[in-house]
């Protein structure tokens, strides 16, 4: 049976300020949901909760994987047990070497149960794999030797949080714009390796304002959030009509949500 | 606060030096330059040390009558080390509770003119070629009461002398051991290369156990000739019950290169003056720090960076980790001399605390008389970052680990410096002991 993110009238605040207020979404493996919305809407604070980002308060509802409630795991058990969480802004890690963070994170997603100090994966089997892998995205192999994202380009970052997705292989992925602020060459990089690696085992929840990751990506479902809610769920050709058309329409279907996402965006805009 | 030694509490009394001379055997001109040392040190007692360089210490709880330059309990077989062994060596020499107990040298090395081997022995059979670098030229016995202190008490010693023009390609290792309670050692370190010669030292501290008490006096001298090259390690790695204060110096000639690297891990309390004097032109020196401080640890280091003559470059970097109650102080200087102009100097110390109750002080200074340089310093200290933990936890990493992970990247910046593969690895190897963490290996 494929597995199951279950996500229950989440309510998510930060720095005791309601964000999410009250989100329902299922997503299973081999599953493509599209996440659209307009700023302030609370599309990233949904990715950052859903991964268990400490500043995410979830003040009320559930996520949970197979019927296990993780709300109150701590984000590197969630990891272990298949979220990943593709970042808008990768994380730089002055000297620590990509190869290094990437086969302790493999190393543990693959035997839950690792402690600190316990081995890691083979080595060999480690550089076969992350050199395909590499092949596989176009990547430089001179890339594993690099310090993690430390002075990489916009495109190389994003294209490292790809490659480690395709090592840690998990049940759920969340691309968080993935796709924002990358030339053509770069989208096209990344949508065509999303498109490789997701498939019957991967379900994948794209959060995104371009129509180039979905078009090599077409999503099943795709939801619109607004103001702290999923005000909206339909298939492709809604994110083909959000994109041509804008959120005009949503708003005026939704008029008490887009006044809270008005708000949202005025208190972010100070 | 000023800064005073209580001189009831020294304990090294003319009695204590007296009995210390008789179990020398030296020749007349060492035990001379002893004396007058000694009268130098019952001065400086007397005068307050340097406040820029002692205020930020407190030296209140240091007290040296429970330490002795003799003892009879020293036990050779206990030392553990963390160099030797990890490489091909062309010498090695360890002195033990201020003893040299073992020394050898490449019959290769000596037929080229090399001497390595023990201080006292090595002064005494070359008086005419060391006498005038030996306390005279780098470290100067009035500089303050511990170079006097020092000047008069010191106990074994390392040499290396390279003639001119002769290059030696395999390291050496220096080992100073600490097996005996309360044992007062005095080492010195002399190292002169001549033109263009070359040469590497990896010099590493060690106590027996954890739970002796130590106090090491000890000096670094550095003498680096025109077009030659020095690589020069110290590794200290004492117990926690160990007081370390040293003078060290460096002087580079006319074209000459110094690569000189500072650990400090040990110790319960160490103060190093680092002195590198760029005496010739364009002679440049890098300087390296690695500190990582744990419990109540206070680790403090004095560095001065002194341009003498035209075209010079120096390029200092230090970087420290302090956790638990750990107390790191880094006092920098660059100073630039009328004569040396288009000088370069850098300096920068970065600072990562693990725990609240840590604290690190960094001052960079600068003193400059030439008005064509380029001089550039900076201090920052700064936590783990938050969201770089939670990154990795993200990738399933626990925190925890993630902390490592950052702090052995940290580090990587100023190991990357360090062209010595077994002291990079040694070290990465040291601090991930500290951690409690197993290796990493790159791809």
């Amino acid at each position: 049976m494929s597995s199951l993110l279950k996500i229950t009238d989440l309510h998510v605040s930060v720095a005791d300020t309601p964000i999410l207020k009250g989100v329902n979404m299922e997503i299973r493996q081999g599953e493509i949901h599209a996440l659209m919305g307009p700023n302030g809407s609370g599309k990233s604070t949904l990715a950052y909760a859903l991964s268990g980002h400490p500043n995410y308060s979830i003040t009320g509802g559930s996520i949970e994987i197979d019927g296990v409630n993780i709300t109150e795991q701590e984000a590197d058990e969630r990891a272990r047990l298949g979220l990943f969480l593709a970042f808008q802004y990768p994380v730089v890690i002055p000297g620590v070497k990509v190869a290094d963070f990437i086969r302790h994170a493999v190393s543990n997603i693959r035997d839950p149960d690792r402690k600190e100090g316990e081995g890691l994966i083979g080595m060999r089997e480690f550089r076969t794999e992350i050199k395909a892998r590499m092949e596989e995205l176009g990547m430089d192999l001179e890339f594993a030797r690099r310090y993690l994202n430390d002075g990489f380009s916009g495109g190389e970052k994003k294209r490292m949080e790809i490659l480690q997705m395709a090592m840690l292989q998990p049940k759920f992925a969340i691309l968080d714009e993935t796709d924002s602020g990358l030339d053509s060459d770069a989208v096209r990089v990344v949508s065509e390796g999303l498109a490789k690696l997701s498939g019957p085992d991967m379900g994948v929840l794209i959060i995104t304002h371009h129509e180039r990751l979905l078009e090599f990506n077409p999503p099943q479902y795709t939801h619109v959030m607004l103001g702290g809610r999923i005000v909206e769920t339909g298939d492709a050709a809604l994110a083909h009509d959000l994109h041509a058309n804008g959120y005009a329409t949503v708003r005026e279907r939704h008029p008490e949500a887009a006044a809270d996402n008005a708000r949202a965006e005025e208190a972010a805009a100070v | 606060m000023t800064v005073t030694i209580d001189i009831d509490r020294i304990g090294f009394s003319a009695e204590v030096f007296e009995e210390f001379l008789t179990t020398r055997s030296e020749p007349s001109w060492i035990t001379d330059a002893r004396r007058a040392a000694f009268a130098k040190y019952e001065e400086l007692l007397g005068a307050e040390l340097d406040p820029e360089e002692f205020k930020r210490i407190d030296l209140r709880i240091f007290n040296a009558a429970k330490f002795r330059p003799l003892t009879a309990d020293s036990d050779a077989s206990s030392v553990s080390t963390l160099l030797a062994g990890e490489t091909e060596y062309g010498g090695s020499i360890r002195h033990v509770d201020g003893t040299t107990t073992h020394e050898n040298v490449c019959e290769d090395m000596t037929a080229k003119g090399v001497l390595f081997g023990d201080l006292q022995t090595l002064l005494t059979e070359n008086r005419e070629l060391l006498e005038p670098y030996f306390l005279k030229q780098a470290v100067r016995p009035d500089a303050d009461r511990f170079s006097a202190w020092h000047a008069a008490f010191w106990t074994s010693g390392t040499l290396l002398y390279v003639p001119q023009g002769v290059e030696v390609d395999l390291p050496l290792h220096s080992l100073i051991a600490h097996t005996a309670d309360g044992v007062a050692d005095f080492g010195h370190t002399l190292i002169i290369v001549e033109d263009e010669a070359k040469a590497t030292l990896l010099e590493e501290t060690t106590s027996a156990n954890e739970d002796q008490s130590g106090l090491h006096v000890g000096c670094v001298e550095l003498i680096v000739g025109k077009y030659a090259n020095l690589r020069y390690v110290q590794l200290q790695n004492w117990n926690q019950k160990t007081w370390h204060f040293a003078h060290q110096a460096g002087n580079v000639a006319s074209e000459g290169s110094l690569q000189w690297t500072v650990v400090g891990l040990g110790s319960k309390l160490s103060h190093i003056h680092q002195d590198v004097n760029l005496n010739g032109r364009a002679a440049t020196a890098e300087v390296n720090g690695v500190t990582f401080a744990s419990d109540r640890q206070k680790i403090s280091y004095y560095t001065q960076q002194h341009h003498k003559a035209q075209g010079t470059h120096s390029d200092l970097l230090y970087k420290e980790v302090l956790r638990d109650d750990s107390r790191v102080i880094w006092r920098g200087m660059i100073k630039v001399d009328a004569a040396a102009q288009q000088t370069d100097g850098y300096q920068r110390s970065d600072a990562l605390m693990l725990s609240s109750d840590a604290r690190c002080d960094s001052i960079p200074g600068l003193e400059i008389e030439a008005d064509d340089v380029r001089c550039t310093h900076g201090a920052t200290t700064g936590r783990v970052d938050e969201e770089q933990i939670f990154y990795a936890e993200s990738r399933g990493i626990s925190e925890k680990e993630a902390m490592h992970m950052i702090v052995e990247g940290f580090f990587q910046q100023v190991y990357d410096r360090i062209p010595i593969e077994i002291v990079r690895d040694t070290l990465s190897r040291t601090v991930q002991g500290k951690l409690g963490i197993e290796s990493m290996t790159a791809v």
